[in-house]
């Protein structure tokens, strides 16, 4: 090992260390400890002028070590890693102690804390003097990816990046992609039919040569890293064999048993027991719903099989397990609506005339129960409606945040209301947030349309004896009670976390924010990025946002997928472990605690570690009884000094 | 004699959730106990009986080894050999006449700043209350002012 050269700097981070921690004392100590060359003392080391003093340092004192004694390495460690590099120091010779976390906003007394920095520094500094040169490794990355979820966020992120050249597996776990806003009537504030502008993308999805669709199809595993996932992707049995059936749609047809549907219309509709959710499904082949088909409840009937004109029918059909690797994933699983029932002051589920904003969406819409007549349960015009704002969102009871879409389909809802019947609206509102391009001019017209608004929280929906409903509210402007009977109320009911995110958020190793949304990397600097590298997300799973922001979100993180593509290869770490062959005995100790499979025996008998598999955990480096293994950068050598040096009192013998 | 007995206490945290639990409870100015010194290492599963031996030899009065929740591991089960390796290391420990409670396992994810802070408090008056390990192991007391 050449004489340690080693070059200390203790940063004061403006006065977040140097308040706590008299920064000179810890550099005076430095200055005593072996092979310490030099110990300054900087404001800013990760600024400009510090990495600079750094770098000077290592080029005129020839420093072969240096010692960052700041915030955590988890901020700052590749910043200073990249400023040695640059001027020809192999970034593994640079170790840091963190004493602003660990020591100046974590102690209350300054000598404590300072005596603690100082073993901090100690103890890096000791380390330091072991440590060697490592060149980092590159690997190829599979050029495929994964986007979770067919929505439209799903959809676009598909688009994007197969349109970029990469193939893409897109698994949706309904029959077909579409996801909420196939449900959807209209979008505000265009007034564009829903389905007829994502129509045509679903088509674009469903045909693109890049894009394997995989509907009615859950992720089950996910394992590796960026650039070399192992997915493990579980293909329902539609009990229709998809190569056969040509969608003429005669088994729904034919189908006797009718089933509520929850799903497509909300709960206002019915469907066949085979099925495709809606008539412009993609793809467009049925599934049997097994929990409700004669043939798989009673073990009779088996009409669709024999109409069926190609023999598609398959009632043995398995669910398949699909292995798939990909380069990246997108999670684009969107949203779930919060169920009013949870607050009972809205009498949700009591009257069949109280809809959630989504079930309107299913009444309003031509391919809905009713044909597109808006219309009450009794089959009656509704003479007066009331629409209810803020339902569990902005609600400390329910969901504290505001969920985005709301007021402006409420606002469309009144307009189609006042469209299609003659029925007076009440709209009930905390605040109008009408915050997108168009989106205020839409407010403005729907004002215009005869709408009546009372400003404030619709507090209770009550039931009359006849059926009609009554709502109460207290009207801020007034500042009086206000109480409307109606024919008919619509509950915009808050937007949640779909209620299986706790499980995906476990698969891919990602956080969740409070409010239960998936975390991305940074609120605002990386928003389409999660914590883990190779992870995107798009559209509601990140939290609340309407077609268009969902549609960019979809775009940024298919970019990212894209640039992470186009560079061909990814930086591997080289902390990987190191058997050294003449201390091992070959007990194959390590191979059994190995979580990657990533050491295998040789032909000689001695464990040998593939690196491209390895994670550098270290497990084995701690199994190895002759410790023939090291994980490099955290050899053995490396941590009992630093141990020594944090306590620096060695008795009995070594 | 009558000298106030100062801990030292080594902690092993894993990078993943322990280490950033300790930053955690930094940056949100929760205070832990300056007797308390970390070593990162990248999972638990690293930190061998080795590792903790040297520590008690360099004069460590407590060893902390705190990793990612079982389940949680970022290197998938790199945290059951920790598990499964502790308890060894404590029978071995008071064979060689260690209370083996000075040396203690736990769980800390990167949420749990508050949980590191109790976790280390207690830790720090579990080894007060057994004493200087040099008192334990007959060993002369250390001279000097160091």
């Amino acid at each position: 090992m050449e004489e340690p050269r080693i070059g200390v700097y203790v940063c004061e981070c403006g006065i977040n260390i140097s308040a706590m921690v008299d920064v000179q004392a810890v550099a005076e100590l430095a200055r005593r400890l072996p092979g310490v060359v030099v110990a300054r003392v900087y404001k800013y080391m990760c600024a400009k002028p510090g990495q600079q003093m750094i770098q000077e340092d290592i080029r005129t004192l020839g420093l072969n070590r240096v010692v960052v004694a700041s915030c955590s390495p988890r901020m700052h460690e590749p910043t200073f890693q990249q400023a040695v590099a640059e001027v020809g120091l192999n970034p593994y010779y640079l170790q840091m102690a963190n004493i602003r976390e660990h020591a100046s906003w974590s102690t209350e007394d300054r000598q404590r804390a300072t005596a603690k920095a100082g073993r901090l520094v100690r103890g890096a500094v000791f380390r330091a003097a072991y440590q060697a040169p490592l060149e980092p490794r590159r690997a190829p990355i599979t050029k495929t990816a994964l986007v979770v979820g067919g929505g439209v966020a799903g959809i676009q992120a598909a688009l994007s990046i197969a349109e970029a050249g990469y193939p893409v597996y897109l698994v949706e776990r309904e029959p077909s992609i579409g996801g909420r806003m196939a449900q959807l009537d209209k979008t505000f504030p265009t007034l564009d039919c829903s389905l007829c502008i994502l129509g045509p993308k679903m088509v674009d999805a469903g045909r693109h040569p890049k894009i394997r669709l995989l509907t009615y199809s859950e992720l089950e595993e996910v394992s590796g890293c960026v650039g070399n996932f192992r997915v493990r992707v579980r293909k329902r049995a539609r009990s229709v064999d998809e190569q056969k059936c040509n969608g003429c749609g005669l088994c729904q047809e034919k189908c006797p048993t009718k089933v509520l549907d929850t799903a497509y219309e909300a709960g206002l509709g019915q469907r066949k027991a085979i099925y495709r959710p809606f008539a412009q499904a993609i793809p467009n082949i049925p599934v049997i719903d097994r929990q409700h088909c004669q043939f798989f409840t009673k073990g009779r009937c088996r009409v669709c099989e024999k109409v069926c004109p190609t023999g598609a029918i398959d009632f043995a059909q398995q669910d398949q397990i699909l292995e798939l690797e990909v380069g990246a994933i997108v999670i684009a699983t969107g949203y779930a609506l919060w169920d009013p029932a949870g607050l009972a002051q809205y009498s949700y589920g009591l009257s069949p005339n109280i809809l959630t904003g989504l079930q309107f969406e299913r009444l309003v819409s031509a391919s809905g129960p009713t044909g597109g007549q808006i219309l009450t349960f009794e089959g009656r015009p509704p003479e007066r409606i009331a629409i209810l704002h803020c339902v569990g969102s902005r609600d400390v009871n329910a969901k504290p945040y505001c969920s985005r879409i709301c007021c402006m389909y409420a606002l469309k809802h009144a307009h189609q209301v006042r469209e299609k019947t003659g029925a007076q609206v009440y709209q009930f509102y905390m605040d109008m947030r009408a915050f997108g391009k168009g989106y205020e001019e839409f407010y403005q017209r729907v004002q215009e349309e005869g709408v009546v608004f009372v400003r404030g929280r619709g507090a209770e929906v009550d039931v009359l004896p006849d059926g009609k409903l009554r709502v109460r509210a207290e009207d801020a402007n007034l500042g009086r009670l206000v109480c409307v009977d109606v024919d008919m109320v619509i509950l915009a009911s808050a937007m949640e976390p779909q209620p299986d995110t706790d499980r995906l958020a476990a698969l891919c190793r990602i956080g969740r924010s409070p409010d239960g949304w998936l975390a991305e990397a940074h609120p605002k600097l990386r928003p389409s990025e999660t914590a883990t590298a190779g992870i995107f997300l798009a559209g509601c799973c990140q939290g609340p946002r309407d077609i268009p922001d969902t549609v960019s979100h979809a775009d940024a993180a298919a970019m990212h997928v894209v640039r992470l593509f186009n560079q061909g290869e990814i930086t591997i770490s080289p902390t990987v472990a190191q058997v050294q062959v003449e201390k091992c005995v070959g007990c194959g100790e390590c191979i059994l605690v190995c979580a990657y499979s990533a050491i295998q025996r040789n032909q000689h008998g001695k464990a040998e570690v593939n690196p491209a598999l390895c994670q550098g955990c270290g497990t084995c480096a701690a199994a190895c009884p002759s410790q023939a293994i090291q994980s490099l950068h955290f050899t053995d050598q490396q941590l009992v000094a630093q141990i020594d040096g944090l306590l620096e009192e060695v008795f009995g013998t070594l | 004699m009558g000298e106030p007995f100062e801990p030292r206490i080594v902690a092993f945290l894993c990078n993943w959730c322990s280490y950033t639990g300790a930053d955690n409870a930094g940056i949100a100015r929760m205070k832990s106990p300056p007797e308390v010194l970390p070593i990162r290492v990248m999972c638990s599963g690293r930190v061998s009986p080795e590792m903790i031996l040297r520590c008690f030899r360099a004069g460590a009065d407590g060893v902390l080894v705190l990793g990612c929740h079982i389940g949680d591991c970022h290197y998938i089960s790199g945290n059951h050999r920790t598990a499964k390796r502790i308890p060894l290391v404590q029978r071995l420990l008071s064979y060689v006449g260690i209370n083996p409670e000075r040396l203690r396992l736990d769980w800390v994810s990167s949420a749990e700043a508050p949980k590191f802070v109790q976790i280390t408090n207690e830790f720090v008056q579990t080894i007060r209350s057994l004493g200087p390990i040099r008192q334990e192991l007959g060993l002369p007391r250390m001279g000097g002012g160091r």
